[in-house]
């Protein structure tokens, strides 16, 4: 066990160190986006391996972002306190949409449908409000004035972001593995197993579901926000709706839905074959990614169902894991 | 006052007319949504995008190679309808056996597929039929002849539907099989035979609802998602696999959305109806008309 701390921390250590020792922007900007996606693909995986299917979380992840940037070109309102006021409103989101669902046991296949709706109605009401949020045309928060960019969270610095989303990402992944040693894991895996046998044996499933998709939402809600911060553009089809719910599900699945670095696997694999894909073909791409993203997740969910890391891992192990792929 | 007052009525009546032939087109969708549920138990997340495939198809035959419409329609419903057999084969088929999120995820693959294959393939411009029908007037009310020929058309799709299930033997198969799966295949009904089948219909009735849909809006490769996600909330209201609950969904939310748009955006008829679905999950979870299982 205490090598695997110790491999952890070289790791991180080697991470930190980086952007002092390597500066090329192109590559420091690539990492930081596989890093916020990385984020919010871990934030998708602690409901997805619970069987909790959601396509909503392009719709939290619309409110992290638009949220904060209204905020602050229409209030002045600091990301410092919009980041935290957007994820509470993803959150209440979430609450409205998966209270009903959970206490009238709206699941499986009624529960990805109603939030795949909500994905498209976040999307919808993004475009419907356009006076306020610049319709698909997208938005851009307002830059701050010379010597604010600490109180706007807006850095030129590539070095500078890549530290704060490696903060995240390993805020991530600490929640990932908070949530795997609770009594939530437990509840919540014999909760996708049956949930009449769950609430018999005392499971308050109701309860445990919403704890999970709320810390779901929230983190899905940041990571939005950080995009929005970092890229100072967000459009409705970058950050929100049905797209965005299943280029998560996407990466999930192709790294691993069961293992805390998969959603990583799967960021670095998506957002890799992305670039590649746009360099090769140039603006001919437009579109070529999301053919080559739907052809693998077809592939990969009946050839590799659990990923290429799961799958990697399965082969070194040999010993069965304790997953339902439900 | 008095004036307003007569004004805004006609315009309400009129939203309401409206909304009853906007109905007829989601009740088709809702259709063919349900009857894949019920029978292969699946949930296509692709339907909206076979739906937008089938627009495309209609602008190429009637646009391009200058197809009379009449013509160009059988065409459509027989691709979309293609379409659907080949999603239940190649996609469907393999996983029949795998846990039903996985099925339904590797459709939301399929949507990615659609909806860039149609960017790659066709660009992102806005393309119409170019076919302007007449309006339609009664007294201060005005409605196209294009919504009416959608309602009219609609019913007569399920109409068609509903004889083909109750009077001939494949679709006597098809009902049983989704009463039960495995003891139809006991009883020697190919249920693999009536998958495909099935799929194909349900692909027919997305051509159709295509067919119809062309007439009305242009078509891009993202105009799924303005329909899709409101035909999810219609099957999921009326109960999924349940024909008459989606039915009458379809008109509740027809009325909604229209109601909604006369008073603000479009866009809001459909936060409208959304708000409304939330409401009625408290009210009636397992959908307005809920089989007792």
């Amino acid at each position: 066990m205490n090598s695997r701390y110790i491999a952890w921390a070289v790791g991180l250590a080697a991470l930190v160190a980086l952007p002092f020792v390597y500066r090329e922007p192109y590559h420091l900007h690539i990492l930081v986006l596989i890093l916020i996606w990385s984020f919010a693909y871990t934030a998708w995986s602690i409901m997805g391996r619970f069987g909790l299917v959601s396509l909503g979380h392009g719709g939290f992840m619309g409110v992290g972002a638009y949220v904060t940037a209204l905020l602050w070109n229409h209030l002045g309102v600091s990301p410092w306190i919009g980041i935290p006021i957007s994820m509470v409103a993803a959150g209440v989101l979430a609450l409205i949409v998966a209270y009903p669902c959970f206490r009238f046991r709206i699941t499986g296949h009624y529960f990805v449908l109603v939030t795949l709706a909500l994905s498209g109605i976040v999307l919808q009401v993004i475009t419907a409000t356009r006076d306020y949020t610049g319709g698909s045309l997208g938005y851009t928060p307002n830059r701050a004035p010379s010597g604010k960019g600490l109180l706007a969270l807006q850095f030129d610095d590539k070095t500078t972001w890549y530290l704060i989303a490696l903060g995240v990402w390993v805020l991530g992944l600490l929640v990932w593995r908070w949530v795997d040693r609770s009594m939530s894991r437990y509840a919540m895996e014999a909760i996708s197993e049956d949930e009449d046998a769950a609430a018999a044996a005392g499971v308050n499933v109701t309860a445990e579901k919403l704890k999970i998709t709320l810390i779901s939402a929230l983190m899905t809600a940041l990571a939005g926000a950080l995009y929005c911060q970092y890229q100072m553009f967000i459009s409705p089809d970058t950050v929100s709706g049905i797209a965005v719910s299943l280029q998560m599900v996407f990466a999930v699945i192709v790294g691993g839905l069961y293992v805390s670095l998969g959603p990583t696997v799967g960021a670095i694999i998506t957002i890799m074959l992305a670039e590649v894909l746009r360099i090769g073909f140039g603006t001919k791409a437009v579109g070529w990614d999301n053919l080559v993203y739907g052809v693998l997740l077809v592939i990969f969910i009946i050839f590799l169902p659990k990923g290429i890391l799961g799958s990697v891992l399965d082969r070194l192990k040999t010993q069965p894991k304790p997953s339902g792929t439900k | 006052m008095q004036g307003f007052l007569d004004i805004f009525d006609i315009y309400l009546l009129e939203a309401v007319v409206n909304g009853i032939l906007l109905g007829g087109v989601l009740a088709l969708l809702a259709l063919g949504l349900n009857l894949i549920f019920g029978v292969i138990d699946v949930t296509w997340i692709c339907y909206a995008e076979l739906v937008m495939i089938g627009m495309y198809g209609m602008y190429y035959m009637v646009q391009v190679f200058g197809l009379p419409y009449w013509v160009a329609a059988p065409f459509a419903i027989l691709l979309v309808a293609a379409l659907g057999a080949a999603l239940h084969y190649i996609v469907i088929a393999p996983l029949l056996t795998a846990p039903p999120i996985n099925q339904l995820l590797a459709t939301g693959g399929v949507l990615f597929i659609l909806q860039s294959f149609a960017t790659v393939a066709f660009g992102i411009d806005f393309r119409n039929l170019g076919i302007r029908l007449p309006v339609l007037a009664i007294g201060e009310m005005h409605f196209s002849y294009s919504r009416l020929l959608a309602f009219a058309a609609a019913l007569i799709g399920m109409l068609a539907i509903y004889f083909f299930m109750k009077r001939t033997y494949t679709g006597t198969a098809i009902r049983a099989v989704a009463q039960d799966r495995q003891i139809m295949s006991l009883m020697g009904v190919d249920t693999k035979r009536i998958y495909i089948i099935t799929s194909a219909l349900g692909g027919a009735l997305a051509g159709l609802a295509a067919c119809l849909l062309v007439l009305q809006y242009d078509v891009h490769p993202f105009v799924g998602l303005s329909f899709g996600p409101i035909t999810f909330l219609i099957c999921v209201l009326g109960g999924l696999g349940n024909f008459v609950g989606g039915f009458i969904a379809a008109f509740v939310f027809a009325q909604i959305i229209s109601l909604g748009g006369l008073f603000s955006d479009l866009e809001w008829g459909y936060v409208l109806a959304f708000a409304f679905f939330i409401v009625m999950m408290f009210i009636r979870p397992a959908g307005l008309f809920a089989r007792r299982s």
